[in-house]
């Protein structure tokens, strides 16, 4: 007995060692390497095992219908709290974003500004309810412009959703507003906000925002900026001329000290433009404004 | 016949007495030490635990890494869990006692058991109460390096996993002196359900190797506008990093010394397991050459390279033979080379080898994107201008199409013989699974009747991850089915950007790699590379209802997974 195993032991291991040598002979032969083709592999394929090409539907006899095995050994009611937490927690769970994209003052000639800009989310991948506010107005003063924003959203592509839902002016003149927009990632990684607002007064207006990470370090990070308010009708008692009612461009360069904490500074340029510049004129303003920015981005 | 079996672990435990072991004090084997709340330090390294009747405890407490300290959960107070050490062809029962204050569970990776002792919560069973004792039993089927884990919510990222060896009945085919495990895992001191959340929220969270002004990756302006374009980045190669995670050998940082002792010329099998919840490793030993013996704890015919790639929850076991240095460095590091995790071989206590810095991290290329065209090797990032990145009608009519889906793998081709990312242009030899081969001849080598098609599929913006457009929440009630006995080939292609290690239970599948089909490798998880195809063959011969899915945890999480559904025999007719 113990001569036999010592015998197959013996066996085992010259074949290994003879195995290793193969392996190591065809291991050193030199591979051709074609680093841009992206199928730079040390081994050339071999022919596959005889095997079916093409897809076929299973036969009758895999059955059909939800997976129950374990019901027929647990029970089922034993099984439904575990089943339920499963299909709950894998795929399709909510999750709660709340990002305060722009929290900054503006120093400019004449009185400095505060503004905000805020968004978040409560929802799974696909399906969320977003709000948005954001407003401004002078250090010491009540916000002469202010709004929230409640929204459902669906997406319709991988990097878009779908927003649709309402507007409310928080300040200046009382004006609630239908909306529907767009929000999502163009190719080369512009994040864009667009919406069509039609308030109760039958005023249609829109506005596109426009952003883009730069990353100058993996923490230092540039983000220009574009906004466009638009407006298909003069709204006097808002200042708003048809057409391009408001553009501004700015740049703003911040710090993750965190993800999710960022503090930054920048400069704004934001024009007024076509009649709407004429009613910014006729207040005795400047349509053009040139503001720095110092501010924080976070969210959670 | 099993003498020279237990002479072996003797020396592991006995002229084995390692730092790893030796630094563990004895304490009760099995015995709950975390009734309370909060629980004791959680401990570091492992003991063994064996026998017909095996008591384990899961409890959670402070857990203290390189100075980081975070919240874990443990069996048997350490991490990893005990080494459960099995014979084949015993029969075992397991009691596990859940001091948590929510459910657990523990899943036996890559063992053959009735499915309803699989243990994972929702498809095996009901899963284990807080307070509750539940009973494992079955019988040992099968030898080899194995690992258990949870499968309840996030746990195994917390700590809840351990390593599982049984000795095989008969003799061992390889020969050596001495063995050892190595559990690789991460740390964290963060909550994994913030980790999870991070990753649904923002994209690249982690990644702090991106590309940016000032990056050095070999990248041209053309291909940076074109990665751009794609709204992919070209550095998306782990969704969490060393920006967070201390990788861990057996429950150490890669400071915290792990230490395996050896004498010079003595062969040594290292058992080595990737326990992390979302990190693939490459391993080597500069100085020593590694010879492969064992593949998902399935015996492999011998070859010998210098490193190899482990993804999530693969086990191998590799034959070593140190020379006359005094110490050898294990070196893992993750795929991402963003951090390391460290293991010394030491001819004497305290012997220590040089430490090679990390590599460069490696980049995505267009292959990774399934263009995998002959001719377009020279084309550069003018041949990508003007492909479709999401051509949907490449896709078979049982996918689903939808916000789910960002990419679709042009041209996907079978990708076994890829060593895997980073591992493409390094000038020695790189294990591949075209490399692996059965020892032991598969016992059903009929061809497969029919061929599955499973696309794995994803959104990384939106986090959300699949199989066939479809994340598990839409297809609980809709298993994978087959008939009793059924042999299929199943085929898998990758039309996302990242590499997924597939984990089928309760049987082994043959990777369709180009051996016969007598000795195509058996494994239980299959890495399928970026923007590539995969193929195996498996008999369905274990009956029951079996999870299928992604082994990166919050992948599964996100989605990547679905029920496997075997009939037994007689059934569905």
């Amino acid at each position: 007995m113990r001569a036999l195993l010592s015998l197959t032991m013996m066996l085992a291991a010259s074949q290994l060692a003879a195995q290793s040598h193969d392996d190591h002979q065809h291991q050193t032969s030199p591979e051709q390497h074609d680093p841009h083709a992206g199928h730079d592999m040390a081994e050339p394929a071999k022919p596959a095992s005889p095997g079916p090409a093409m897809e076929t539907p299973p036969p009758p006899a895999a059955g059909s219908g939800p997976p129950r095995a374990a019901d027929a050994i647990w029970g089922a009611e034993a099984m439904r709290a575990s089943r339920k937490e499963l299909r709950r927690t894998h795929g399709d769970f909510p999750v709660f974003w709340f990002q305060g994209d722009r929290l900054e003052a503006q120093v400019r000639e004449g009185a400095d500004v505060y503004l905000w800009d805020i968004q978040g989310y409560y929802g799974g991948p696909t399906t969320r309810l977003w709000f948005k506010s954001e407003g401004e107005g002078t250090f010491g003063s009540a916000p002469e412009d202010a709004e929230v924003q409640a929204l459902y959203a669906k997406a319709f592509a991988p990097f878009w959703d779908v927003q649709a839902g309402i507007r409310h002016d928080i300040a200046g003149p009382d004006t609630t507003h239908a909306v529907i927009g767009v929000q999502g990632l163009t190719p080369y990684m512009f994040e864009i906000d667009a919406a069509l607002f039609l308030s109760h007064r039958g005023d249609l207006t829109a506005r596109i925002e426009g952003e883009i990470d730069q990353r100058i370090t993996q923490r230092l990070i540039l983000q220009p900026r574009i906004e466009a308010n638009l407006s298909a009708q003069d709204i006097a008692p808002l200042g708003i001329g048809a057409g391009l009612d408001q553009i501004e461009i700015g740049a703003r360069l911040r710090y993750e000290i965190a993800r999710e904490f960022a503090p930054y500074i920048g400069i704004e340029q934001s024009w007024r433009t076509g009649r709407s510049a004429d009613f910014v004129r006729a207040r005795g303003e400047d349509p053009s404004t040139t503001s720095f920015v110092v501010g924080l981005r976070f969210w959670f | 016949m099993a003498l020279p079996v237990l002479s072996r672990r003797r020396l592991m435990l006995g002229a084995g007495a390692a730092s790893a072991f030796a630094a563990m004090p004895a304490w009760a084997q099995g015995h709950s030490v975390h009734r309370q709340r909060g629980g004791a330090p959680i401990k570091a390294g492992f003991d063994e635990v064996g026998g017909p009747v095996i008591d384990l405890a899961v409890g959670h407490g402070p857990r203290v890494v390189q100075g980081r300290k975070g919240h874990g959960i443990a069996v048997n107070g350490s991490v990893p869990g005990p080494l459960v050490r099995l014979q084949e062809g015993q029969d075992v029962q397991l009691n596990v006692t859940n001091n948590l204050g929510q459910d657990t569970s523990i899943h036996w990776h890559g063992l053959l058991l009735p499915f309803h002792m699989d243990g994972v919560p929702g498809i095996s069973f009901p899963g284990i109460r807080p307070g509750q004792t539940f009973t494992y039993e079955f019988p040992v089927r099968q030898a080899g390096t194995y690992w258990y884990h949870s499968h309840s919510g996030l746990q195994e990222q917390q700590g809840h996993y351990g390593p599982l060896i049984i000795d095989p009945a008969g003799d061992e085919p390889a020969e050596y002196d001495r063995e050892y495990i190595l559990l690789l895992s991460e740390f964290t001191p963060l909550s994994p359900h913030f980790i999870m959340d991070r990753l649904r929220k923002g994209e690249g969270y982690f990644n702090y190797q991106q590309t940016s002004w000032t990056d050095d990756y070999p990248l041209t302006a053309e291909e940076r506008q074109m990665w751009g374009e794609m709204r992919m980045p070209a550095t998306d190669i782990a969704d969490v990093t060393g920006s967070t995670y201390t990788y861990l050998a057996n429950g150490r940082g890669p400071k915290e010394g792990l230490e395996f002792l050896f004498r010079p010329g003595e062969r040594i099998r290292l058992r080595i397991i990737n326990g992390s919840a979302m990190t693939f490793f490459n391993i080597r030993i500069p100085g020593l050459p590694m010879t492969v013996i064992a593949a998902d704890g399935q015996n492999v015919r011998p070859v010998e390279v210098d490193e190899f790639q482990i993804g999530t929850a693969e086990t191998y076991d590799v034959i070593i033979t140190p020379g006359t240095t005094d110490a050898y460095a294990i070196i893992a590091e993750c795929m991402d080379r963003s951090g390391m995790a460290l293991a010394m071989l030491a001819s004497r206590p305290g012997a220590r080898a040089p430490v090679p810095a990390l590599r460069k991290p490696p980049l995505l290329d267009m292959g990774d994107m399934g263009m995998n065209h002959g001719d377009m090797g020279d084309e550069g990032a003018h041949g990508m201008a003007g492909m479709k990145m999401r051509d949907t009608l490449l896709l078979p009519p049982d996918v689903k199409i939808g916000p789910g889906i960002d990419m679709v793998s042009m041209a996907p081709v079978d990708k076994l013989g890829d060593p895997g990312l980073g591992l493409r242009d390094v000038d020695h030899r790189v294990l591949n699974y075209r490399m692996l081969s059965a020892l032991e001849p598969n016992r059903d080598t009929r061809n497969p009747s029919r061929l599955l098609e499973l696309h794995l599929t994803g959104n990384m913006e939106r986090y959300m991850w699949s199989f066939d457009g479809r994340m598990y929440s839409a297809v609980s009630d809709v298993p994978i089915r087959f008939a009793w006995n059924e042999r299929v080939r199943v085929k898998l292609v990758n039309n996302t950007m990242m590499a997924h290690p597939i984990h089928l239970h309760g049987m082994f599948f043959e990777l369709v790699n180009g051996e016969t089909s007598a000795h195509q490798p058996r494994k239980n998880v299959v890495i399928v590379q970026p923007g590539a195809s995969a193929q195996f063959d498996i008999t369905a011969n274990e009956p029951g209802d079996w999870a299928f899915h992604c082994h990166l945890l919050y992948h599964m999480h996100g989605g990547m997974m679905q029920t496997v559904t075997v009939m037994g025999p007689g059934e569905g007719e």
